[in-house]
């Protein structure tokens, strides 16, 4: 263990500082709840990227500024933006899930038209994955894809789609080849969403609010070179890119900033003379918390040197999506537990807390812990393949070739 | 011994179930609280029938005067429905406040209105218990200046039951010179709540009991709030049974999975015990008041736990679909998350709980 930031660091973090202290009026107030980033939240990553301080290690040619992966400048970027209270990086699914499958999977055209884009902010994707009756079971999926004149001709239907009204491209997971064993029958295709038969109908959800929406093809043509990996082989890809969207969810940082924010309120919310920090219980919660959010902290830091040494992270990384979903979950709970009453005010009310996130977060963060693979299925996951347990009985499994294939694309989503 | 509802009460239950599968089904809550209203008229008036508006108001008063275990009894059917009407503080709250510390003058005007379903009064106690945003109401020469957050059954009621400071009530109409009225928006969009301020207000103060009106008027509330939850618990269990008895993942129905078995058997395993709670609550209101306040603070603690875990769980057991709009969960969702929150938090009333037996002193 060695957590020393020597002399160049010091000249890294000073460097950072001055640079918020320079430009942090240029910052957007905050990332909101919007789906596609704001013109100034564009500027900011755009002014970001240039310097480095987001799309840090992604290669010049695709837009990013090339450095070297440094897990001690990761750090100080996300110190220092936390500190100032300024937003960092832009996140979203394009730039959390396709990026990195492109860099790992795609090709090197593929790289170079999507990637600068996408992390400018320019492109706004969504993740064409589950299905009415494919969730869980995501590889049942039926929308299917078949070969007309040299192109792909989809049919079918796509639900929960986050963001699909919002974006211009979608990555979407269809049925190319009928007859293959279920995994092995899948291909992972990008086109825009301005593409001809593409129907989205917005979902409202619990909030209030419609995160997400259905979408259904009807004859959509999309040309046969905007495959991503191999025809037949996009269950692997998918798995690739389910990893960076559980990494995504699990964002320790995020969890930071939600705690910070959770004892703000608790130290400004008045409760009689006092504060709602001045009583022991919940200050206690607050503090139980505390611990959690410092361990998920250190758990992504002793992943990311992991990574940088080229072994996964194992039972590390495994925990992340379940662990903080959960925790996020319950940084809410407690934030609506010491605004007593005041906790559920919503839809804009008077002496609403912080325009009703709180709720927002509460039941959104539900959603997460559903989303992106269930919290049984991140069990089943951590007993099977951490813990290395028998399988549940009477499970479709996958043919061995596929199974073969599932460990060599594992591994490599491993050491991405 | 017999630990249980009575024949009487089992019709009564049975009948308001009834009724409110008849006239409360979901589409119905849905357009109330996406509309302005919100309160459903066709559903008060069909409970009315039933004459589920008196029911706690005495029968000299043209009411039906019965218990707080009956009231629990129809509240926790309401939960179950999601009912959009108002019931804790017009038709429990306010007839028992009357009814216990009203003048004649007061009892004769308001409870046989209440009875007949013609009038209804709100009800506002939250600073007896936590005071937010300052709030707070000080009397002087029967004039109250200050606000009250939180006023229960707000939307359309015709008077107000408002506590001071000292926890004295105050009956205030609607309409009274010098008091403002605004709306506050919850989660829960088929209870209505707001706030009222006051600057001046003349009132006619309800007996000086010393403060122990308003702390049975909690009791009550919190009786009446468990019982809501427990109603709105057992659908969501109910809902999440029966959804995992119909998807299927993986070849296979989801209920078959343990996982899936495990959560539908944890929410039932909590939720049981509930109902004896509640129901031993409710009777020691009325049949052993000097265990009435800690049984209320067990009931509504307690059951402030169980339901918020239940309702993420049944959300869980729905997978994506629990998320939406689409089967309406949300509505059972939010209406245990304004229980768990109105009249005391778990944890302050567990404050209580222990302060009501000395345990906050040293010995
Ligand atoms: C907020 C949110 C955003 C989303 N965004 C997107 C998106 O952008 N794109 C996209 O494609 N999808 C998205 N999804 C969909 C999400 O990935 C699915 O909802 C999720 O995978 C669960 O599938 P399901 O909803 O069909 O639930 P089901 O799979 O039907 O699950 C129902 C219940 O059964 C349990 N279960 C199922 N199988 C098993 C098993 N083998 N063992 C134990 N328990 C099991 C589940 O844990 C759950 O409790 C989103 C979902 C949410 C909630």
């Amino acid at each position: 263990m060695d957590l020393e930031y020597g002399p160049e660091y010091d000249a890294f973090r000073e460097e950072l500082r001055s640079f918020l202290e320079k430009h942090g009026d240029r910052a957007p107030d905050g990332q909101g709840r919007a789906a596609r980033p704001s013109s100034e939240a564009v500027e900011w990553q755009k002014l970001l990227i240039e310097h480095g301080y987001t799309a840090r290690t992604i290669p010049k040619e695709y837009g990013g500024y090339g450095a070297q992966p440094d897990i001690l400048q990761s750090r100080i970027i996300a110190e220092e933006f936390s500190r100032a209270g300024l937003p960092g990086g832009l996140s979203n699914q394009g730039i959390s899930m396709l990026v990195p499958t492109l860099l790992e999977l795609g090709s090197e055209e593929q790289k170079r038209r999507w990637i600068e884009p996408t992390l400018k902010g320019e492109t706004v994707w969504c993740q064409g994955y589950s299905e009415p009756g494919a969730g869980s079971d995501l590889a049942a999926l039926k929308t299917s894809a078949h070969v007309e004149n040299g192109d792909f001709v989809i049919n079918g239907q796509k639900i929960w789609t986050s963001t699909a009204k919002q974006s211009d491209m979608i990555f979407c997971l269809v049925r190319t080849e009928p007859d293959a064993p279920k995994h092995g029958g899948i291909s992972y295709l990008i086109f825009s969403m301005d593409t001809p038969g593409i129907e989205v109908r917005p979902l409202k959800t619990m909030t209030g609010h419609a995160e997400f929406n259905e979408t259904f093809f009807t004859d959509v043509r999309v040309p046969m070179d905007q495959i991503v990996g191999q025809r037949g082989q996009g269950w692997y890809v998918a798995n690739a890119t389910l990893g960076h969207e559980r990494g995504m969810l699990g964002d320790p940082d995020a969890l930071e900033n939600r705690f910070q924010a959770l004892v703000k309120l608790m130290q400004e919310e008045r409760v009689g003379q006092g504060r709602a920090i001045d009583n022991p219980v919940l200050r206690d919660r607050l503090a139980a918390l505390q611990a959690e959010v410092a361990a998920m902290k250190y758990n992504g830091m002793r992943i990311l040197s992991d990574n940088l040494k080229g072994d996964p992270g194992g039972m590390a990384k495994l925990i992340v999506k379940l662990q903080s979903c959960e925790l996020a979950h319950q940084i809410s709970a407690l934030a609506i537990d010491a605004s007593g009453e005041m906790g559920i005010l919503y839809h804009g009310s008077d002496r609403e807390r912080e325009g009703g996130a709180w709720q927002w977060n509460y039941m959104f963060q539900l959603g997460l812990i559903i989303g992106g693979g269930t919290a049984q299925i991140q069990k089943n996951i951590i007993a099977e393949r951490g813990l290395d347990m028998p399988r549940e009985p009477r499970l479709a499994k996958p043919a061995p070739a596929e199974q073969a294939a599932a460990v060599t694309a594992r591994q490599k989503q491993g050491a991405a | 011994m017999d630990f249980g509802l009575s024949q009487d009460q089992q019709m009564l239950r049975d009948a308001v179930s009834r009724c409110l599968a008849d006239n409360c089904p979901l589409d119905h809550v849905r357009e109330c609280a996406e509309g302005e209203a919100s309160f459903s008229d066709k559903v008060q008036s069909a409970l009315n029938e039933l004459g589920i508006a008196g029911m706690m108001v005495p029968e000299k008063h043209g009411g039906l005067g019965m218990t707080l275990l009956d009231a629990a009894v129809v509240a926790e059917q309401l939960g179950y429905a999601v009912a959009p009407v108002p019931f804790l503080s017009s038709h429990v709250l306010a007839p028992i406040a009357l009814a216990q510390a009203g003048s004649e003058q007061q009892q004769s005007e308001w409870l046989p209105k209440i009875a007949n379903g013609e009038a209804r009064i709100g009800v506002a106690i939250a600073e007896t218990i936590e005071a937010r945003d300052g709030a707070g109401i000080s009397a002087e020469n029967g004039k109250l200046t200050g606000t009250a957050l939180f006023a229960l059954d707000f939307t359309g009621a015709d008077a107000y039951l408002v506590a001071d400071t000292a926890g004295r009530l105050h009956l205030v109409p609607a309409d009274a010179a010098g008091l403002e009225r605004r709306p506050l928006t919850t989660i829960d969009r088929t209870r209505s709540v707001g706030e009222l301020r006051f600057e001046q207000v003349a009132v006619q103060p309800l007996a000086d009991d010393g403060g122990a009106g308003a702390a049975r008027l909690r009791d009550a509330g919190r009786v009446i709030l468990a019982a809501d939850s427990l109603g709105a618990g057992q659908a969501m269990i109910e809902k999440a049974v029966d959804y995992a008895g119909q998807r299927e993942q993986f070849g296979r129905i989801i209920g078959s999975f343990q996982a899936v078995k495990h959560m539908c058997a944890e929410m039932a395993a909590r939720h049981e015990p509930c109902r004896s709670l509640v129901w031993y609550a409710a009777h020691a209101f009325d049949a052993a008041p000097e265990e009435a306040a800690l049984a209320a603070c067990h009931a509504k603690s307690h059951t402030g736990e169980v339901y918020r875990f239940v309702a993420r769980t049944s959300t869980e057991v729905h997978g994506g679909m629990g998320f939406t709009d689409l089967l309406g969960l949300h509505y059972w969702f939010k209406r245990i998350g304004f229980d768990r929150q109105v009249l005391g938090g778990p944890e302050a009333v567990r404050a209580e709980a222990a302060a009501l037996q000395g345990w906050d002193r040293a010995a």
